[in-house]
């Protein structure tokens, strides 16, 4: 991937907004989050600084997902602050959209739009959002297209490309908002073992061109190879947090040691 | 033998029928086909804004809406456009004058908009929510996300319903006989109707018939088309791609 790409260059995230040197590009303080009854998240609080690549493990339904969710405002927390580069997403003066445009993720399920061919999924945005003339925006599309690997696959419908390729879509639709930070959540999840890797290398070499990054994975050998920081959630509680040699190679709590037992 | 002899004059006499058939064509069936565009347009666009209003997480803006659709939808048509048609030029509101094609267009608008409404909010909320987060990831607002990724799917899942209701709509619009139309206004059923009353022969209601026939019948036909093309969807991608 081309690192000299100016889209992706760390020197145009802070062109961009003048307030982002110096705070945290995540900052989530004593966040919970219930859904009915059930408590999800438990005082949650995560800082991040910009170029961190953090990934988030635990058990299915510890809360990685939603807390991946509550940190671009697609859902709400019940108490607890989310800022993204400082802008406060409860507050009334936060243009929530504004922010999740320049925040990118990717889902577990792709959530490609099944009507739009890949040209337009990953350009619709780019044109509404964005305001980009149609042409502007597909010239940009096709780009990040090419990065991802699907040169020639522009005319295709999702339900023609295999899921591997489909997620590529999706990061290329991400990706094509030119985000500061992108979110994953469980991105390899649904794919097939041998098509795995692919989406991992896209990952990794994001990682590397210093992008900001939450990455909600089971896969631990990317998050020991990638990440700076790993945190381990068990029933909504940051329960370790640290780098990846601490977390795998000298657990504390016996929560952690019993889920890398599981899972290594 | 003259049980069967009157049955075939009383309704399939040829001579009545083409007697009849010229001002059928002429002056029917484009009435006809005026009606049931104008109040398709109608329905479809108030149909698509009342779904928009049955899906609002506001109970204050939904309840009315469902309020609407259960009343339109449980009230006899016939009754709908005597009301509007004959009802509202009573009451003093005459924004379309004295025709009676707008209130026939508005009466039959409004209630086949509660059926659409309510097929459209079924094909709304038959769509993963995971559409409507994948919109709102990219940073489109709710609006945007809803009129360029929520509805368009929605309106394709449902196409084979809407499509039905289209039929119905075209059969309706003989019910704007009861408004009272000048000769040039009068549509199939009513040019067919009066065409009986003059000659004592239904004849002329079986040829209208035959018309309604030719309309809807190849429209049933391509509903059942459009809807197995949309099931059997995959099969015809796995084919494109094999072209690609």
């Amino acid at each position: 991937m081309a690192v000299s790409d100016p889209i992706l260059s760390r020197d145009a995230v802070a062109g961009r907004d003048g307030v982002a040197g110096a705070g945290y590009a995540i900052e989530v303080r004593h966040l919970f989050k219930n859904f009915g009854q059930q408590v999800v998240l438990r005082d949650v609080s995560l800082a991040q600084r910009r170029g961190e690549v953090v990934c988030l493990i635990g058990a299915s339904g510890c809360g990685k997902s939603t807390l991946l969710r509550c940190i671009n405002g697609l859902e709400q927390p019940t108490s607890g602050t989310v800022l993204i580069n400082g802008l406060d997403l409860a507050s009334p003066k936060t243009n929530i959209d504004a922010v999740r445009s320049r925040v990118g993720m990717v889902f577990q399920s792709f959530n490609l739009f099944q009507h739009l061919s890949v040209l337009d999924n990953v350009s619709i945005a780019l044109r509404h959002v964005r305001k980009l003339p149609r042409a502007q925006a597909e010239e940009i599309a096709r780009k990040k297209l090419a990065q991802v690997g699907l040169t020639g696959k522009e005319r295709s419908r999702p339900a023609q490309l295999s899921g591997g390729q489909q997620q590529r879509v999706a990061i290329a639709r991400s990706l094509a908002m030119d985000p500061e930070i992108m979110l994953f959540d469980e991105a390899t999840s649904a794919l097939d073992p041998e098509l795995v890797k692919g989406i991992l290398a896209i990952m990794r070499e994001l990682a590397e061109s210093g992008m900001t990054m939450v990455v909600v994975t089971h896969e631990m050998r990317f998050a020991r190879e990638v990440s700076d920081r790993v945190c381990f959630l068990d029933k909504g509680v940051i329960v370790e947090e640290g780098s990846p040699a601490r977390i795998f190679d000298d657990p504390q709590s016996t929560r952690l040691r019993n889920f890398l037992a599981q899972v290594l | 033998m003259t049980g069967l002899n009157n049955l075939i004059r009383t309704f399939f006499d040829l001579e009545e029928m083409v007697n009849v058939f010229p001002t059928l064509i002429t002056v029917g069936l484009r009435n006809t086909l005026v009606l049931a565009v104008f109040a398709m347009l109608f329905a479809v666009v108030f149909g698509l804004l009342l779904s928009l209003l049955l899906v609002s997480r506001n109970i204050a803006v939904r309840a009315p809406a469902f309020l609407y659709v259960d009343v339109f939808r449980g009230l006899p048509a016939i009754l709908t456009i005597y009301l509007v048609g004959q009802g509202l030029p009573i009451a003093g509101i005459a924004p379309f004058g004295r025709s009676p094609y707008p209130y026939a267009v508005v009466a039959i608008g409004i209630i086949q908009a509660a059926y659409l409404g309510e097929i459209f909010r079924s094909g709304i909320q038959s769509l993963d929510r995971s559409q409507m987060l994948a919109a709102r990831s990219v940073g489109m607002t709710h609006h945007q996300a809803m009129w360029l990724i929520i509805v368009p799917q929605a309106v394709r899942n449902v196409l084979p319903a809407t499509m039905n209701q289209f039929i119905i709509i075209v059969k309706e619009t003989s019910l704007v006989y009861l408004l009272g139309l000048f000769p040039l206004q009068r549509e199939l059923f009513s040019i067919a109707q009066d065409h009986a009353a003059n000659t004592g022969n239904l004849s002329s209601l079986v040829a209208a018939g035959i018309i309604y026939c030719i309309i809807t019948v190849p429209l049933t036909h391509l509903v059942n088309y459009v809807d197995k093309r949309l099931r059997e969807g995959p099969k015809l991608v796995a084919a494109e791609t094999a072209e690609a």
